[in-house]
Parts: structure tokens; C-alpha cells; sequence
């Protein structure tokens, strides 16, 4: 139960987050998501080896952090708690290719070692643009830009229903095991039947929630459409943040730019 | 416009196993008037707001909102003329933010946008929960959610205001703030509760029912006083109404709680 509450909390103070005032969060949802969009596809798009070409986009989830106000800490432990599955896709890439592949002065790094570095860096720049999105976009705002960017309206409303009752069925999942605590004393944690029967319980809450919304949203005349209006419009702001992410993006898509900057500095000082 | 505002006629419905929920029911209310709808638990009162929404349709009877039957053809029109208020804001409360749920049923009527702006500001002030209109469902107090659920069906401006359990789960004072509104309303309106005392401050009337039946259909200072169908309906009267237990005139409480 300490559990749900747990996450119930952290995707409360995200929200919270994500709804202050700040020059990230004033910019236009769209701008972010297809900005997100753009970088986490250039972020995939490098090689197997191109850990240290990787390097310069960490600029774009610092600016954004920078521009949101976002605390470091909340986004570090969520990256942190999600490494272990990038780790897990790469775990065997040491093992499999020892080959040198580079040298960091008298340090020789073997290919799989750089494999496994370049996916835990790939899995961490998209985490952490996604992340800031959310951080400093309310989700439910992100979901109509979808919907203004193309998204069949019909996944937009599930989208932004299921993230509405996902507050409402982790209260009623955590008084569920809270319930289930209180009369086993001696084993609060339920065991696997126990919990299928909780599981199959709260199906059960949600099929009869679900026809109270419906009759609820039928008796103020929904025929189909889910309205959200939202009227923003691109500004000055808007126009700045995606001139400096794609001159980012092409820059570092382009050249190798750790490269040029090593070649630079070597022609000053050698 | 007919006399009665919403009618209805011998109305039978039965759960879809079979068991009688409503047997028989008839009343008819008029412009402007507030009416309680009291019963013990599983006298059918919710069933009934359901059948004058057209959430549900009746076995047999009818039931008229305006000048119209409840229908599957007219509920366009009937939920026009009609706003429920159901029992849990949560149900009702499905959109991403306070504003887009109370324009939700404006949107819906095909509104302009500058209509539809005016509606939200005004239902909201309504209910004095203006400054809730950027926050998002999930981050309102339980007194804060029932406000904008009535709001969000203001916004629709119905000529009559059904409400299931309004004062459930509020703490007092919230309480107090909701009997203040619903006795400002100049709506018909219809209340389903167990909150006797807050019949008695809002409602001018009072119908009850038992076992989908009605059991006793007048005003609200009559019903409510009258202890042998009180407690043949599983009621008491409304605590405001019974003696003092600390001044000595405790009788009546003890009465009615040995039936």
C-alpha cells in the first residue's frame, strides 16, 4: 500500500510541478511535444559507438530544466530508478564484444563497453526530455496538443480519462490493501490469490465507475466528442526555443562536434 | 409550457433481474418548487433521479420533464431542461480541469466560444469557486468538488436541479455554504437525501418513499413530524425537530430510536 501511495504522491507533485508559471511552461504544449519528439528521434539516431557525439545534446534537457525551474533531484531519481532497464537491454554488450574501440588516454575502452555506456546515455537523454515535458507541460495539456498535432480525437479523450481516474483508482486500490492490512495483521502484504481477487475487486469498482461517468457525461449531452479548448498560440518565446533546438539538433546531427571542440582547443594550445 | 414542470405517471421499473426498484409511482411538481426525496436505503430514491434523467428508461409509466415524456427520442431536449447532480463528484468531475468540466455540458449544447466562456464564469461564481477554475479535479476538497459538480450543471442552465445525496461526505461548514445555495436557487429542484435537516431548510415539500412506492407525498413540515410514518419508513424526524437530550427533552429521541 506504502507503495501506491508512494506513486500516487510522486505523480501528484508531478503534476504540481508541471502546473507552476515559469518560461518553459508558458511556451505553446505543441512546441514541446514535437521539440521532445524531434530530440528523442535525433538522440536514437546514433550509432552503436557514438557515445561521446551524444555529448552536446545533454544542452537541450539542461536548458529546458534551466528554463522550467525543475529541481534536480526529482528528475535524478527518476532516471535513476528507470537505469536499470537500459542496463538490462545492454547488460551482455561487454561481454559479447571485447574488442578496443577507444582509447581515453591510457584507458582502452572495449566496443561492448562503449555499447552498453552510448544505450544507458541514449536511455537517459530521452528519459530526462521526456521527463522535463511532463515537468513542465500538465499532462492533460499535452494530450490536447496531441490532439491539435494530429492524434485521433478518440485516443486523446482516453488519454486524458485514464489520467484523471488514475488519481481516483489509486485511492481506491490503496483503501483497498489498506482494508486487507487492517484485518491481517499478521500478513498485511496480500498474497498472489489474495491479491487477484483484490485486482478482479477494483475491475469490478472501475466497470461500475466507468457507467456512472457515462451516464454522467451522457446527462450533459455527449454525443461522441470530448470539447477541450485550448487556445494558445506560438509566440516570440516559442519561436526562440525551437530556432535554438533545431540549430542544436542539425548541429549535432551533422558534425561531431566533442571532435571540432578537441581539434579546436589541440590548434590553441598545441 | 405545461403546469408541471416534471410528472410522473405510475412509474414501474424493474432491475434487470427482475426485482422491483420503483412500483407504481406518481406525483407531479411544479415551477420553482423544492422538493425533498426521502427514504430508507433502497427505497428506490437514486432509481428514480435516474428515470427522470433517462439514464434509465421505465418497464412501464412515464415520466415528463416540461412538456415532454422521457423518451430515448426527447433526452436531447429533457437533459436540456434537466441537470442531475450525482452522488459522488468523481463520477462527474471527468475533465482535465475545473473549467473544461463546467463547459463541458455548455460545449456540448453547441455554444459559441464567447457563450460558453460566459456560462463557465457565471455557474462558477454561482457556487463561489471562481478561483478553482484553472485547477484540475483531483486537487479539490470533497466541499470544493460538490460545488463545482452543481456548477458544472448550472452551466447548462436547467430549469430544474436534481441532486442524489448532496450533502454526503462534507464537513459542516461546507454543508452550511451548500443548504445557503440550494436556497438561493430559483430552480425546480429536486433532492434525494438522508439529510433530514437539510430538507427541512431547503425544501418546501417533501415526498417519501418505500419500497419504490410512495408513502407520503406533502409539505416538508407535515412529513417530517409525523413519527409513525417516520418510522414506518425507517426515518426519524430531522435532529433540529427532536427533543434535547440535554435539557431534559429527550423523549422523542429515545422514541424513535426503540421502533
Amino acid at each position: 500500500m506504502a507503495r501506491i501511495e508512494a506513486a500516487r504522491a510522486g505523480l501528484g507533485r508531478l503534476d504540481a510541478l508541471a502546473r507552476r508559471d515559469s518560461p518553459a511552461s508558458r511556451l505553446d504544449p505543441r512546441t514541446k511535444v514535437l521539440a521532445t519528439f524531434a530530440f528523442v528521434a535525433v538522440v536514437a539516431s546514433f550509432g552503436r559507438l557514438d557515445l561521446l557525439r551524444l555529448a552536446p545534446l545533454a544542452l537541450y534537457p539542461l536548458a529546458l530544466a534551466a528554463l522550467g525551474d525543475v529541481p534536480a533531484r526529482p528528475l535524478l531519481v527518476r532516471l535513476a530508478l528507470a537505469s536499470p532497464f537500459a542496463l538490462g537491454v545492454a547488460a551482455f554488450e561487454p561481454i559479447l564484444d571485447r574488442a578496443p574501440a577507444m582509447a581515453l588516454g591510457s584507458v582502452v575502452v572495449s566496443g561492448g563497453a562503449l555499447a552498453l555506456l552510448t544505450v544507458l546515455a541514449k536511455f537517459l537523454l530521452s528519459l530526462s526530455g521526456a521527463l522535463l515535458l511532463v515537468s513542465t507541460t500538465p499532462f492533460d495539456e499535452v494530450c490536447v496538443a496531441l490532439g491539435r498535432l494530429g492524434l485521433p480525437r478518440a485516443l486523446v479523450s482516453q488519454l486524458l480519462l485514464t489520467y484523471r481516474y488514475l488519481f481516483v483508482l489509486a485511492e481506491e486500490a490503496g483503501r483497498l490493501v489498506r482494508a486487507h492490512a487492517l484485518r491481517s495483521p499478521e500478513r498485511p502484504r496480500p498474497s498472489a490469490g489474495e491479491g487477484a481477487r483484490l485486482v478482479g475487486n477494483l475491475l469490478v469498482r472501475s466497470i461500475g465507475r466507468a457507467e456512472r461517468i457515462h451516464a454522467a457525461m451522457r446527462c450533459r449531452g455527449f454525443e461522441g466528442t470530448f470539447p477541450v479548448r485550448r487556445s494558445t498560440s506560438p509566440g516570440a518565446g516559442d519561436l526562440a526555443f525551437v530556432a535554438a533546438t533545431v540549430l542544436l539538433l542539425v548541429c549535432a546531427r551533422r558534425w561531431d562536434l566533442p571532435a571540432l571542440a578537441g581539434r579546436a582547443l589541440f590548434g590553441v594550445f598545441g | 409550457m405545461s403546469h408541471h414542470i416534471v410528472a410522473v405517471e405510475d412509474l414501474r421499473y424493474l432491475y434487470p433481474d427482475g426485482t422491483p426498484a420503483l412500483d407504481g409511482v406518481t406525483f407531479s411538481i411544479h415551477h420553482g418548487e423544492a422538493v425533498g426525496l426521502v427514504g430508507a436505503n433502497g427505497a428506490g430514491k437514486s432509481t428514480l433521479l435516474l428515470q427522470l434523467a433517462g439514464v434509465l428508461l421505465p418497464t412501464s409509466g412515464q415520466a415528463r420533464v416540461g412538456d415532454l415524456p422521457v423518451t430515448a427520442k426527447t433526452l436531447p431536449h429533457v437533459r436540456r431542461a434537466l441537470g442531475l447532480v450525482f452522488q459522488d463528484p468523481d463520477d462527474q468531475l471527468f475533465m482535465p480541469t475545473v473549467e473544461d468540466d463546467v463547459a463541458f455540458g455548455p460545449s456540448n449544447l453547441g455554444l459559441a466560444p464567447e457563450e460558453i466562456e460566459k456560462h463557465v464564469v457565471a455557474a462558477l461564481e454561482r457556487v463561489g469557486a471562481a478561483h478553482l477554475r484553472k485547477r484540475p479535479p483531483h486537487r479539490l476538497s470533497g466541499g470544493e468538488k460538490r460545488g463545482v459538480a452543481i456548477a458544472a450543471v448550472l452551466a447548462m442552465s436547467p430549469d430544474v436541479l436534481v441532486m442524489d445525496e448532496p450533502s454526503s461526505n462534507l464537513d459542516p461548514a461546507a454543508r452550511r455554504l451548500l443548504i445557503a445555495q440550494l436556497r438561493a436557487f430559483e430552480h425546480t429542484r429536486i433532492v434525494a437525501t438522508h439529510d433530514l435537516d437539510l430538507v427541512l431548510d431547503v425544501c418546501g415539500r417533501t415526498i417519501v418513499l418505500a419500497q419504490g412506492k410512495v408513502a407520503a407525498d406533502g409539505p416538508t413540515a407535515e412529513v417530517l413530524t409525523d413519527d409513525a410514518l417516520l418510522a414506518r419508513c425507517r426515518l426519524e424526524r430531522p435532529l433540529r425537530l427532536q427533543g434535547c437530550p440535554r435539557c431534559g427533552e429527550g423523549e422523542q429521541v429515545r422514541d424513535v430510536r426503540a421502533t
